[in-house]
């Protein structure tokens, strides 16, 4: 059986492919497209992963969209209603998009399709509910036959956080995904995120990575305002917040007047002078978020007597709070879907439509790790098309073996280069996990600059991750587990670390104490955001590591996404060789391919970051 | 049509029949909004809707 998966229309729209139980084939619209968060109908994506699984729509047994439309409908005509007449701003703007387009969405769902497949027919196409489909994403991948899930996130119809048991046996058709609580609009843990977010001058749905990578910058001094006024935390972490601070309900704005009284000024305007302000409220909504997190974890043990435990929703992105949730042990195990955000609902979808809505039977060959194939689950290009593409590009390149390339690249790394990695299936989800990545020397103290400041062209704060070789983490880091999605924070492992020098720097001069020996991925608080490479799911840069280990005696590297501020990752050849002639990147490879940016010829080279508009 | 039969069904399956009255205004104003042409949302706000 074969089920497509389709996120679109909010943010992030996606496609993924499920046949059989197996997940065939994801990717995200805004890969394609190269606009970032595209919410169109995601065309070029459904079309990537039926080509991938070297299938056509006609043989899609059904269509699943991850969310409900008229239950939204409901969520938004229901709180105008409890707050009237002082929605009307809010009303007055998004009525019109909802009687012209998305009320109707079922019509406009069915007219896309049809553009594909025009004899698709309606009965066919299945709607998910968009915290089923979360969860649904979270433990039909995950490893574990029975887990507790939780879902947390800004909302999706009404529901914005939920707490599941999901079970399930091998070639079994008993699949079941039962919700026990819930929680609804507008207390929601990813709204409060999201406000404070663009309190701090950062954009609502890309600026809670920098909020949260902020925070160690800062001392969570506001974190007693924050429960004295703005949430009231119960003991089993339900929550309310008080609307008089928030004005997302009612207004066209995140937070209400009352808000930034209460913290003491104005929002900070976008692109300003961060402050020592600035970093103290994210610090403090960064520990209220765990501080809620952590009761919700404890009273979810309690309430379904699972071990295992499994994440999904935006707000399963701050890693920092999963690595606490890891660390507190109220969970044997924890899994955290890698696409958690609404690009995952799409599988979510197509995943709770086979065990759930069809009670088709889980498959029987499970993998050793979990059903996401490490997350690759994008398009690949063969040498033969990376060729091709490098060719119409212009470009100068050197066709290597397999251990040519990694000896090379090894070698280049060692002297400083910033690489560009385009290798085997892209990423799904938005974590770009060593197949469409920036790889750098982890020891070196100016990778942190360069790469922010002259190939990524973002703020000089943002730390940068460590991919490390998963048999060695516990040498480098004291993760004791695996974290192949770079979804867990934990500290840098005490041995690599070097006596502090500044410890009262102010600020971002934090940020120049060579705190270990891996500097580049050493966050100001010794912290790193840690992915682990297996053999199985990516064996090209479990191979690299070694090697670079063997020269370096460092089994660890600078891994970030491959792409320039505002861009969405690499998704073909020829958007790797843009950006690497855009940037300041030394070599980039793609395949078997090797190309050195002083070997380009220079009327290529361009200054194309300007053209996406900042995130 | 199937449009109005699937949401009046939407409406009893949910026991939400006592919003029709309401929507029935809200949306006479709503559409009264479509024909003054409404500007687009700014990005000041989590995508609500």
């Amino acid at each position: 059986m074969k089920i497509l998966g389709i996120s679109a229309y909010y943010h992030d729209s996606a496609a993924a492919l499920v046949i059989d139980g197996e997940i065939a084939a994801a990717a995200q619209e805004e890969r394609f497209s190269r606009i970032k968060h595209d919410d169109r109908f995601p065309h070029r994506a459904i079309a990537a992963c039926l080509h991938q699984a070297k299938s056509n729509i006609g043989e899609v047994d059904a269509i699943v969209f991850y969310e409900k439309p008229f239950l939204k409908f409901d969520r938004l005509l229901e709180t105008y209603l409890a707050m009237a007449p002082r929605g009307f701003t809010s009303f007055r703007k998004s009525m019109p998009l909802w009687l012209k387009e998305k009320l109707f969405l079922k019509n406009q769902l069915l007219s896309e399709i049809r553009k594909i497949e025009p004899a698709f027919s309606e009965e066919k196409l299945l709607f998910s509910e968009h915290h089923l489909s979360h969860a649904a994403s979270a433990f039909f991948a995950s490893p574990f036959e029975r887990a507790a899930v939780l879902t947390l996130d800004g909302v999706g119809e009404w529901t914005t956080t939920s707490i599941s048991v999901g079970a399930r046996e091998s070639d079994s058709t008993t699949a079941t995904l039962k919700r026990i609580q819930e929680l609804q609009f507008p207390h929601s843990l990813g709204l409060l995120y999201s406000t404070f977010t663009t309190y701090a001058g950062f954009k609502v749905n890309s600026g809670e990575y920098k909020l949260m990578g902020l925070a160690p910058y800062g001392t969570p001094k506001f974190e007693k305002l924050i429960f004295d006024h703005l949430i009231e935390l119960k003991d089993d972490g339900s929550f309310r917040l008080n609307l008089e601070y928030f004005d997302f309900c009612t207004g066209i704005k995140m937070f209400s007047p009352k808000f930034e009284a209460l913290f003491g000024g104005r929002a900070r305007l976008p692109e300003s002078t961060i402050t020592q302000h600035t970093a103290d409220i994210a610090a403090s909504i960064q520990f209220a978020l765990e501080k809620v997190i952590a009761r919700i974890v404890i009273h979810a043990r309690a309430a379904t007597q699972e071990k295992n435990l499994c994440l999904a929703g935006g707000v399963a992105l701050n890693c920092v709070a999963n690595g606490k949730i890891l660390r507190s042990g109220v969970f044997d195990k924890i899994w955290i879907q890698p696409a958690a955000g609404d690009a995952g609902g799409a599988l979510g979808a197509a995943l709770s439509a086979h065990h759930l809505h069809f009670k088709k039977p889980t498959p029987r060959n499970k993998p050793a790790t979990d059903w996401m194939r490490g997350s690759y689950l994008g398009p690949q290009y063969s040498d033969q098309e990376i060729e091709a593409e490098l060719e119409r590009a212009g470009a100068v390149w050197h066709k290597l073996m397999p251990e040519e390339l990694i000896a090379r690249a090894a070698k280049s790394l060692k002297s400083g280069y910033a690489l560009g990695w385009h290798q085997n299936a892209m990423e799904f989800g938005p974590r770009a996990l060593g197949n469409r990545s920036i790889l750098a020397d982890a020891r070196s103290p100016e990778t942190q600059t360069v790469l922010n400041l002259k190939i990524k062209f973002r703020e000089s704060f943002r730390p940068f991750a460590p991919v490390v070789l998963f048999e060695k983490v516990h040498e480098w880091f004291d993760l004791k587990t695996e974290s192949p999605y770079m979804l867990l924070v934990d500290a840098v492992h005490h041995s690599q670390l070097r006596p502090s020098q500044q410890t009262n720097a102010a600020l971002f001069e934090k940020l120049k104490t060579q705190r270990s020996t891996i500097p580049a991925v050493t966050h100001v608080d010794n912290s790193a955001r840690i992915q682990t490479a297996h053999k199985e799911t990516n064996p090209l840069l479990h191979a690299l590591l070694p090697e670079f280990e063997a020269q370096t005696g460092v089994p660890c590297l600078a891994n970030t996404s491959f792409n320039v501020r505002g861009e969405p990752i690499v998704e073909s050849p020829t958007d790797a060789f843009r950006c690497f002639m855009g940037t300041d990147l030394d070599a980039l490879a793609i395949g078997s391919y090797w190309l050195e940016k002083s070997e380009q010829k220079p009327e290529l080279h361009q200054k194309y970051h300007q053209s996406f508009s900042l995130d | 049509m199937s449009f109005l039969k699937e949401f009046f069904a939407f409406l009893k399956e949910n026991k939400k029949l006592w919003l029709i009255p309401l929507l029935v205004v809200l949306l006479g104003v709503g559409g009264l909004l479509i024909v003054a042409k409404s500007s687009a949302l700014a990005p000041l706000i989590y995508t609500l809707f």
